[in-house]
């Protein structure tokens, strides 16, 4: 065999150079790996993650905004006729389609709590505006119903409903 | 090109340095003896004056990075302490902010006299796509620069961009959460943005060093984009083109002074006066003017394609509006590269400038009717332009004559008698 045959074969010097390359990459991705994750929210953001809130006095009609993990949320309590208006929707009108009950919970109707970011690019919707008797947002007009439902616009989805649950009739845990 | 270097180091010291480090010889190829198109007109005056407006940009920034505070708490005061307080702080700050649209003004022309006189053709492909370059990471240090005084446009205009990421489907979220260290934007979103508008015109400052190289391989083009032939075509960059180049910074920075001392907010928006505020969001949010355009696309898509909802379908247009101008070498296949001489493409680049001009405008409109239609025409256009009228005037288009050479589209006929 001549020297020029043994260069084309695969030997063992070949294997080195890939494993010592591999290795290389690994470790190097290793290390980038935290310098990127740095950026992912710190733990004093994730502290935040849960609040408690007394609803008790919020009157009827009547909405807040609170805060949340930085969020604006929109606690609404609302009335009798914005119940029975989201719950007569049927939902083959609905560009994202929800009942009003998966929307809120059971005994607690009248309260409506929503992450108040308009689904299309995270502006403030104006609330009880709009044609629908529920939120409108001015940026790029779109129309959220009582129950804070996509019926008119750009943005792609309803307002978002938080995990939350009632720790007492006036006690809600959000988060 | 070192084939033009009539450089001989003068004295034993000079010959020391150069057989070390040839730096005197470098300069003089390529900043004094440089053979340059001796009928550039004024619109080539414009990629020295972005170089003096990036200059301007680093050179006020430092400075202004000694006085700001990148805290929520701080940062909306900070700027204020700056402008009221600090000695000279009201016309440093201001040629900052005022430095950014000038900017975006001389980066404009810059590309439109590319796309006019074909200057992204063969074989300056590289050059144009490191242009874009430029371009897309000027844009990106603008926009966070705009986040740093902590006003509401600020505030929502980072909400409004970044929820862009959330677009993206399955990782979308994660990913504005990586970019915002948070759920919302918030300090860490301001700190971070403060470090890559520190760190970025230095890239972009390198990335010209490239795009000035990549220049100096072809050679300029020039306004009737004919090769230069031989050296009667050319004289050296100094002292001719030094001089045209510094009169035009001069004619430049008028307007931009008239603007630093008589009116530096009026390009800005009054809402960023008041500090950024979660709970509450403007009622009409406009980013600045020069990224209008490109918001008008991404508001333009207001309705689903297939299985593309309305937000992701807005974002993939205003990317792909970017992509475009990357892509435009093979779009237009025309050998002939001024527009000068192309009878036909003269005037759809007309209206391409007008309808870019129609976009800007309508991206400072509220979202409602006629300008939401007017909107998606503008945009139609655009791409209509990029991917079927370059393409389809390349193959039916009959250019007029071009001159034999640059000597003879300079001096008539006498050239050859």
């Amino acid at each position: 065999m001549s020297t020029q045959a043994e260069h084309t074969t695969t030997n063992r010097r070949d294997f080195l150079f890939v494993a010592t390359g591999a290795v290389g990459a690994v470790g190097a991705a290793a290390v980038v790996w935290p310098l990127i994750n740095q950026l992912n929210p710190d733990a004093s953001t994730l502290a935040l993650a849960s609040i408690q809130y007394d609803v008790s006095p919020i009157a009827e009609g009547q909405s807040v905004t609170i805060t949340w993990r930085g969020l604006p949320v929109f606690v609404r309590h609302r009335t009798p006729k914005e119940i029975e208006e989201a719950r007569a929707v049927p939902l083959s009108d609905l560009k994202d389609p929800a009942t009003d009950e998966s929307r809120v919970k059971e005994g607690h109707e009248q309260w409506l709590i929503m992450i108040a970011n308009c689904t299309h690019l995270g502006c403030i919707p104006t609330g009880q505006a709009g044609d629908f008797d529920g939120w409108f947002c001015p940026c790029h007009g779109s129309h959220y119903d009582s129950s804070g439902r996509i019926r008119k616009g750009p943005a792609p989805a309803n307002l978002v409903v938080p995990p939350y649950e009632f720790l007492s009739d006036t006690l809600v845990q959000i988060g | 090109m070192s084939e033009h270097s009539t450089y001989v180091p003068g004295s034993a010291v000079e010959k020391w340095l150069d057989d070390r480090l040839p730096v005197v010889r470098f300069a003089k190829e390529h900043l004094m003896d440089f053979p340059t198109p001796k009928n550039l007109n004024y619109w080539w005056t414009f990629g020295a004056i972005l170089v003096m407006c990036l200059g301007v940009q680093i050179v006020t920034g430092i400075i202004l990075a000694m006085h700001y505070a990148p805290n929520v708490a701080l940062a909306f005061d900070s700027v204020e302490h700056i402008r009221r307080d600090i000695n000279g702080g009201r016309v440093i700050q201001a040629t900052h902010a005022v430095g950014a649209s000038m900017f975006f003004v001389a980066l404009y022309i810059h590309m439109f006299r590319g796309l006019f006189y074909g200057s992204y053709k063969a074989p300056r492909e590289i050059l144009w796509i490191l242009g874009v370059v430029i371009f897309l990471l000027t844009t990106a240090t603008a926009f966070m620069g705009y986040i740093l005084p902590w006003g509401q446009m600020s505030f929502w205009g980072a909400t409004v961009i970044s929820n862009i990421f959330s677009a993206i489907p399955i990782v979308g979220d994660s990913i504005k959460q990586l970019v915002l260290g948070g759920f919302a934007v918030g300090n860490p979103t301001l700190n971070r943005f403060f470090s890559l508008h520190y760190l970025l015109p230095f890239i972009i400052a390198a990335v010209v060093g490239l795009h000035i190289w990549a220049l100096h391989v072809p050679g300029n083009n020039n306004p009737v984009g004919v090769d230069v032939k031989d050296s009667r075509d050319t004289v050296p960059f100094h002292p001719y083109y030094t001089m045209k180049d510094l009169f035009a910074m001069v004619v430049f920075m008028i307007p931009f002074a008239w603007f630093v001392f008589f009116a530096p907010d009026i390009l800005g928006h009054p809402d960023n006066y008041i500090m950024a505020n979660s709970q509450v969001t403007p009622a009409h949010i406009v980013p600045e003017w020069y990224l209008l355009p490109f918001y008008t696309i991404l508001r333009a898509i207001d309705f689903n394609v297939l299985f593309i909802n309305s937000k992701l379908g807005g974002v993939i247009a205003m990317g792909g509006a970017m992509l475009c101008l990357l892509i435009v070498p093979w779009l237009d296949t025309s050998k002939v590269r001024a527009g000068t001489f192309r009878p036909m493409f003269k005037w759809f680049y007309g209206l391409f400038v007008i309808n870019f001009i129609a976009l800007m405008y309508l991206g400072a409109q509220e979202a409602a009717e006629p300008y939401t239609t007017l909107a998606k025409v503008c945009t139609a256009y655009y791409f209509i332009y990029f991917l079927v009228i370059l393409p389809v005037l390349s193959r039916i288009e009959t250019p007029k004559p071009l001159p034999t050479s640059i000597s003879e589209s300079v001096l008539g006929n006498k050239a050859h008698a």
